[in-house]
């Protein structure tokens, strides 16, 4: 029994006054209406969804299933002060054929690398199906300009990327000037061009679930093709159910506009089992349509060692260990 | 009223506490991941206790356990991990009663001879303490080579091994095979005997507060073979002593153990069904123990030019 439906009072915050997702953020004060106007999050029934959709046992046929399709999520993820060309260089090699003692494995969906990585990637991807995801304006912190946010995001286009991970300024949000945040997220999305943009909130950081609710509803409105939880460097990342909370949000908006939005949950997802969880609420929450490497994504470097390794065991019987995956 | 009368000592009998015997794995004490426990009876058929009857999982997690605390383990000096061998022994020293009980209970022992094993137990701990910064010596030292070089062999710890504990001696053959593993810097997953548990979880316990990094020993109780068969395929596990198998279940386990070629110490065919079930455990151990887990690494070292006396050694 979901806890957290959309309430009534969502429905009517559509409804009034006939095209309301564009009166939403005519004003700064008509942006806070309408974010205050969410319902407000039931924190314990969330977590307590969360966690029973957790306790799900997915085994044999479901779980290979599960596996691959985790495998062909990852965004495989280099986001160091000491990344190197030949590590990008290395990781794409692993993105495109991530276990190499068995073929049928399939590929990651992206790797995800800093602007200035991002025509290595791009060199070492082209062709293969992979797409190039970057991160930019001025990540992790995002407290830079607004010229040099969008100077980031030109130079990652530029060089290559497919995908842009924006992080928003959390400051703004937190003190309440959230028109600043959406036209932020409008520059950047018309900087993007053709290229898909994740909008990263940040998540712990936002400190409550209404926050987070009100940043993916945010997010939405301003154009982003993706909702990402966080950058992978604070120390809470994607919880379940921070990610439940905005896949229900991309649920409703996609049945309040018939606009569909990706998620992708970041950082803290190591294991096999945590990943198997995360695709059990997108198929329990957002449905089957987001059961694609087109909306839903795995933030993650070294989930792929994991899956690889229950892959091998599927496939063997054997338990398999680090020695037989790469070490990035 | 009745309960201030049991508090002053009345006539009512104390209810007894009985104690929930648990694994011992990444230096917590956790019940088995199936929830399954079996009933341990003594050498005459009453019950003693329910142990946890653990599961493959079980076994896969205590090798997640054990290779993490390998890096630590193997990286410390020979001295210390003698120390903390010693410890294990003081530490035993300390709660001997409940060992002899336990031993006496599990083995059918009468209370002084269950007493001379803890005894000789306890010993076993400090003989191979003191074995920890010598077997280097022993087992390595400098070759003789035909050329301008030293060359040096160093015994290295091979990693992560399972170890089948003895079936019928429950704690001087159980520290017998534990002890020389970890000594030379290995880690271990023990399968304890299936007949006689309580002894070895009783041993985590002790392992638990002298100084052993969790993960470096982990204790699993249940069905021997159904816990050996997944470590013994096991891709991360280097090396697998086959102590407590008998003859059917050990070929079976070599099969399995050849496909990422571990380490294998046969059983000593002592027995009519090929375990070393009667191996004299109150004997002397020697080094045969110590030296079944280890790798040795050879260098090489240029010693520069030979001088005209013909050596600069």
């Amino acid at each position: 029994m979901p806890t957290t439906a959309p309430s009534p009072k969502l429905s009517t915050a559509f409804e009034q006054g006939g095209a309301p997702l564009s009166d939403a953020t005519a004003s700064d004060s008509a942006l806070r209406r309408f974010l205050f106007g969410l319902p407000g999050v039931d924190a314990v029934g969330l977590e307590a969804r969360a966690a029973s959709l957790g306790t799900r046992s997915i085994k044999t046929t479901a779980k290979a299933y599960a596996i691959d399709l985790a495998i062909s999520m990852i965004d495989l993820t280099t986001l160091e002060g000491a990344d190197t060309p030949g590590k990008v260089r290395a990781l794409a090699a692993k993105a495109v054929n991530p276990d190499p003692t068995d073929r049928t494995t399939p590929r990651t969906a992206a790797v995800c690398v800093y602007p200035d990585m991002a025509s290595t990637a791009a060199a070492a991807l082209a062709g293969s199906g992979v797409k190039v995801a970057s991160v930019a304006t001025a990540f992790p912190a995002g407290r830079a300009a607004l010229d040099v946010k969008l100077a980031d995001v030109r130079d990652a286009v530029a060089a290559g990327a497919d995908e842009i991970d924006m992080v928003i300024d959390r400051g703004a949000f937190l003190s309440g000037r959230f028109l600043k945040v959406y036209e932020e997220i409008l520059a950047v999305k018309a900087e993007c061009g053709p290229a898909r943009l994740k909008v990263i909130f940040e998540t712990g950081e936002l400190s409550t679930y209404d926050n987070i609710r009100r940043a993916s509803w945010i997010g939405m409105l301003a154009g982003a093709d993706f909702i990402k939880t966080s950058t992978g460097k604070v120390a809470t990342n994607a919880t379940p159910a921070n990610t439940l909370l905005m896949l229900e949000a991309v649920r409703d908006f996609r049945a309040a506009t018939g606009v569909q939005i990706g998620v992708k949950p970041a950082g803290g997802i190591r294991t096999t089992k945590d990943a198997v969880k995360f695709l059990v609420l997108v198929n329990e929450t957002a449905g089957e349509d987001w059961l694609d490497p087109h909306w839903f994504r795995f933030g993650a470097s070294s989930l792929l060692n994991d899956l690889l390794m229950q892959r091998q065991k599927l496939s063997t019987g054997r338990y398999s260990g680090p020695d037989y995956v790469t070490v990035d | 009223m009745s309960d201030r009368e049991s508090i002053n000592g009345s006539a009512e009998r104390r209810l007894g506490v009985f104690k929930t015997y648990k694994l011992y794995v990444g230096g917590k004490f956790p019940r088995s991941e199936s929830g399954r426990v079996y009933e341990v009876t003594d050498s005459k058929g009453a019950w003693l206790a329910n142990a946890p009857k653990s599961s493959r999982k079980d076994a896969r997690d205590a090798v997640v356990a054990a290779r993490k605390a390998f890096g630590g383990w193997s990286g410390a000096t020979a001295y210390n991990r003698g120390q903390v061998l010693y410890r294990v022994a003081e530490m035993l020293e300390g709660r001997k009663e409940q060992f002899v009980r336990e031993v006496a209970a599990s083995e059918g022992l009468s209370k002084s001879k269950a007493a001379a094993v803890v005894d000789a137990a306890i010993d076993r701990w400090v003989w191979y303490a003191g074995w920890t910064d010598k077997i280097g010596q022993i087992a390595g030292g400098a070759n003789p080579v035909a050329g301008p070089f030293f060359n040096l062999s160093t015994p290295e710890p091979t990693g992560v091994v399972a170890v089948l504990a003895p079936r019928k001696s429950s704690l001087l053959g159980l520290v017998s095979v534990i002890a020389p593993v970890i000594a030379t810097g290995n880690t271990a997953i023990v399968i304890a005997s299936s007949d006689a548990p309580l002894p070895a979880l009783s041993l985590g316990e002790v392992l638990a507060t002298s100084d052993v990094p969790g993960g470096v020993v982990n204790i699993l109780s249940g069905v021997t073979a159904e816990l050996a068969a997944p470590l013994a395929a096991h891709q991360d596990v280097n090396a697998i002593d086959l102590t407590g198998a008998d003859a059917e279940l050990a070929k079976e386990l070599e099969i399995a153990a050849a496909d990422n070629l571990k380490r294998v110490r046969r059983p000593q065919p002592v027995d009519a069904d090929g375990a070393a079930d009667s191996e004299d455990w109150t004997a002397s151990p020697g080094t045969d123990r110590l030296t079944a887990f280890l790798e040795t690494k050879t260098v090489w070292h240029p010693t520069g030019a030979l001088g005209a006396a013909g050596s600069s050694y």
